[in-house]
């Protein structure tokens, strides 16, 4: 992952939080979303499943569904509703979907 | 027994009446899918982040800690039900569909109050499906909510009041804002003036945030602009439009906040079978209503976005008088609360301004390329809708979305619906309101987990 999309602004002393995203560890701070959590670390959150793109989110408030990933423990999640967590490992891939 | 009263969303709207309800001795059950009350305009951050009401909510920090407190203060006091982190997804009859952490549930209820606010309307532009684009609502959200902006340096491209809002508070939080893109020229805001008239104070209001943004921050603010494409490759590089003159710009930043002012969200009214119109002032659909929100739905009320978009202060109006309403239904005699009802008449006639001076420039879907996007979800382009529903002979939206998959996705056309339904209409050189809208569909919203689609396959 490069440069974060985005740019934190208030509040960066938090608790610190470890999870990863496919296998790489990543931290973030106590409060954040997935969403927020995994933009403060890349700039994006999922391949598209309609075309060669990647997603990153849009409406952040649970209506638009352009954020789920998937955990390794199983399921899905809407990123951007969805406190991150301690020990939370993401996959930016649906592990059903084989193409 | 006393009357089983639900309200969904625990915004302004919701919060006062669940408020007014409990002061008149009844419990009302309050469900909301956010884990704390508030809404999308008094949206708390979350319980970790440590920063005072005047930092996140501005001059109207007070309201919102008042509206805050209060319903806290109820909650724990039980005397109101507070179910948070709460879905609704659907009406039938007097039972309301709910699902909580992937469990769903039903409650019977003798009224039903819908106060779940507005969505946003979002016109296609080349790449707004680019990550680093996000709705300008998803743009304040991200800052009020995590303390976030949504990159380095922000570009907000649309129409509407919140535009400068969501810019100025991306100012005053020290974010990079390039720029404010509004398609609306400024002369309409100038013919618009009259009808603003109804509420100076929040006319004022509008002044002093343009005001704020120009010359205390110095953010370039352009007027009439046309949106040509968002830029980049894996993300967002830059945003480049047109002026009023037609001259051609570019500018570079890392993120968009994109949005045309708002939509109500009436899956839930249509649910539960409400009759809903047109509205042609603000091109929207909103549920038919009286004065104080009753539907045309015996038990059934709504209030605040949901009814049609009128922002805060008239919210907490609408959530007042529809519990004056419910009240008087259950037959408690109360006197008209006459000063509220005007005062919210007031709101809708300002509203009537922002409607003219924001309008939505729906001409420019004329001239989208046609490869650009249109449904996000299913991935269906311009192109792709128009000659599928050339071809096939579509003259209504529910008809254009089976034949085209626009809409069918996950999202269930909350953020394609707008652009679509003008696009269609357009093709068929019919008014608006003749192309129809889409009908809601159980569950209204995925449910956030899949361990809730398991259950909801097993039961149907
Ligand atoms: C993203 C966004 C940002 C906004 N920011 C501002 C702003 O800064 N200033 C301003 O003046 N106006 C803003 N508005 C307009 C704003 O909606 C109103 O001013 C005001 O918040 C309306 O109050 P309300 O109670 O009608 O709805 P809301 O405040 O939107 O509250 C609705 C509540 O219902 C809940 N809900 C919705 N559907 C369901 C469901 N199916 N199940 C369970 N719960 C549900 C939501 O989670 C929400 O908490 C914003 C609107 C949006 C969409």
């Amino acid at each position: 992952m490069s440069v974060a999309q985005f740019k934190r602004l208030k509040d960066s002393a938090r608790r610190v939080i470890h999870f990863s995203i496919d296998g790489e560890p990543c931290t973030a701070r106590a409060g954040d979303s997935v969403l927020s959590a995994m933009m403060l670390t890349g700039r994006l959150i999922r391949q598209s499943d309609i075309d060669a793109g990647f997603r990153a989110g849009f409406c952040l408030m649970g209506a638009c569904q352009d954020c789920w990933v998937w955990l390794e423990t199983g399921g899905r999640i809407r990123a951007c509703t969805t406190p991150i967590e301690d020990g939370l490992s993401i996959k930016t891939n649906d592990p059903d979907f084989r193409t | 027994m006393s009357a089983v009263v639900v309200i969904i969303g625990a915004g302004p709207a919701g919060a006062r009446a669940a408020l007014a309800l409990a002061a008149a001795g009844i419990r009302p059950i309050v469900i909301d899918e956010q884990p704390r009350s508030g809404g999308q305009i008094y949206r708390r951050p979350a319980e970790e982040l440590r920063r005072s009401h005047s930092e996140v909510y501005g001059e109207d920090h007070q309201k919102a800690f008042a509206l805050h407190s209060e319903f806290d203060a109820a909650a724990a006091a039980g005397h109101i039900d507070w179910r948070p982190s709460t879905t609704a997804w659907a009406v039938h009859e007097n039972y309301l569909h709910i699902e909580c952490a992937g469990r769903p549930d039903q409650i019977d209820f003798d009224r039903l109050l819908i106060a779940s606010g507005a969505v946003e309307r979002v016109i296609p532009l080349p790449n707004w499906t680019l990550p680093g684009t996000f709705s300008l609502g998803g743009a304040q959200i991200a800052l009020k909510a995590h303390g976030c902006a949504i990159g380095e340096r922000v570009a907000f491209v649309g129409t509407g009041p919140l535009l400068y809002l969501v810019a100025l508070q991306y100012a005053q939080a020290g974010a990079d804002v390039v720029g404010v893109f509004d398609t609306s020229p400024f002369s309409r805001r100038i013919s618009s003036l009259p009808a603003m008239l109804a509420r100076p104070d929040m006319l004022w209001r509008g002044i002093r945030i343009t005001t704020a943004l120009a010359m205390r921050y110095r953010v370039k603010l352009r007027n009439g602009i046309r949106p040509v494409a968002i830029r980049g490759s894996d993300s967002v590089e830059g945003v480049a439009y047109r002026d009023a003159d037609g001259r051609a710009h570019e500018v570079a930043c890392t993120a968009v906040g994109l949005g045309y002012d708002l939509r109500p969200e009436v899956q839930l009214a249509d649910l539960a079978g409400c009759e809903i119109v047109y509205d042609p002032g603000s091109r929207n659909w909103r549920p038919h209503l009286d004065a104080y929100g009753r539907t045309s739905v015996a038990d059934v009320y709504v209030a605040g976005d949901g009814a049609g978009i009128a922002g805060a202060d008239a919210a907490e109006l609408a959530g007042s008088l529809a519990a004056h309403a419910i009240l008087v239904d259950l037959g408690q005699k109360i006197s008209a609360p006459t000063t509220m009802l005007e005062a919210h008449e007031s709101f809708h006639r300002f509203r009537q301004g922002i409607d003219r001076a924001f309008a939505a420039p729906i001409d420019h879907l004329r001239e989208v390329p046609a490869d650009t996007v249109l449904c996000r979800c299913e991935g269906v382009t311009v192109k792709a809708f128009k000659e599928t529903v050339a071809a096939m002979g579509a003259r209504e939206i529910n008809r254009a979305k089976s034949m085209t998959r626009c809409g069918m996705g996950r999202c269930q056309g909350r953020y394609c619906e707008f652009a679509a339904s003008e696009l269609l209409a357009q093709m068929l050189d019919l008014p608006r309101e003749e192309v129809g809208r889409l009908r809601a569909q159980p569950p209204v919203k995925p449910f956030a987990s899949s361990a809730g689609q398991e259950i909801r396959r097993g039961d149907s």
